[in-house]
């Protein structure tokens, strides 16, 4: 199986990455552009076919290491 | 006083503040990161400055989860005193040790300069060997150094006293202008409840020595020590 956690900063934390990269885009003229907010994507290879067993060993990798709740969401997604 | 100096993958301060801590008279032992236990009669456990495992994922995140910090976090819950400097504090937050993150600076810039600190207590075992207020001047040398904290959190640090320094200028006035990375009220350092882990991102290791910009960092090894050291 494959999953792929995405880690995104909570609504309201301050994001001077994002915002340096918002700039940038509407510096090159790219039109629409509005907030710009950076995260993280992890793609994890898992071994065997628990989809349920994943999703809860996942969840406990986030919760340990992969995103900071204080600051981040993240949200858990597995291809079968 | 028995010190444990941490060296994690990317630890670059450890050897100057292990200088300080024997300059102030401490017995340092030098203790990997995969270890699992302290050395017996342990004192004071110190994450150094760098950057552990190249700042990869967080700052201080992956080394927040090394062996050693199961025994740190011990022995900080037996009241043992732990100091955490530049990435220590990020690593200390990390582990779970004090509350809060520290984030990019606002500015994205790394600041490498000197700064001004307002001591806000000296009732501390950190601080007793400045004078309450009094306005030191260290190092600074960081590029996540914006300390963040939710309302709640920020509001007990601050009701509880548990701010142990703040950015401020070389009045001790604490403004915007002196504020080096966005930190929430200007906060350099911050105590656990019971004042034993403290957290800060500025270096007071690196000015302990007229010969290299001052000395106004050997109050904390002063402290630490219980009193005056040798001239």
């Amino acid at each position: 199986m494959k999953a792929r956690v995405t880690v995104t900063l909570k609504t309201g934390v301050l994001d001077p990455q994002g915002k340096a990269i918002e700039g940038a885009l509407k510096s090159l003229g790219i039109e629409g552009v509005g907030a710009v907010r950076q995260g993280k994507v992890f793609d994890i290879e898992l071994e065997g076919h628990d989809k349920a067993a994943a999703e809860t060993a996942l969840k406990t990798a986030c919760d340990k290491l992969l995103a900071n709740t204080v600051i981040e969401n993240y949200r858990v997604e597995i291809e079968v | 006083m028995k010190t444990a100096v941490i060296t994690f993958p990317g630890s670059n301060r450890d050897g100057d503040v292990a200088k300080a801590l024997k300059q102030a008279g401490a017995d340092v032992a030098h203790v990997w990161h995969a270890d699992t236990a302290l050395p017996a009669g342990t004192d004071l456990v110190v994450l150094p400055g760098g950057f552990s495992y190249g700042d990869y994922l967080r700052t201080g995140a992956i080394a927040g989860r090394a062996n050693i910090m199961d025994a740190t976090r011990a022995h900080a819950a037996r009241g043992g005193f732990v100091l955490g400097i530049c990435n220590g504090f990020q690593i200390a937050c990390e582990a779970g040790l004090l509350p809060g993150i520290l984030m990019r600076n606002a500015d994205l810039k790394f600041v490498c300069r000197r700064q001004h600190l307002t001591v806000e207590r000296n009732d501390t075992p950190f601080t007793s060997a400045y004078a309450q207020g009094q306005v030191i001047d260290v190092c600074i040398a960081h590029g996540e150094g914006n300390y963040i904290a939710d309302p709640e959190t920020l509001a007990r640090l601050e009701g509880e006293g548990l701010v142990a320094f703040r950015y401020a200028d070389a009045q001790g006035k604490v403004t915007a202008q002196a504020n080096p990375n966005g930190s929430l009220n200007g906060i350099a350092g911050i105590y656990s409840p019971g004042f034993n882990v403290l957290g800060l991102m500025p270096h007071p290791e690196n000015l302990i020595d007229s010969l290299t910009g001052g000395t106004d960092g050997r109050g904390m090894f002063e402290s630490l020590m219980g009193g005056k050291m040798a001239a």
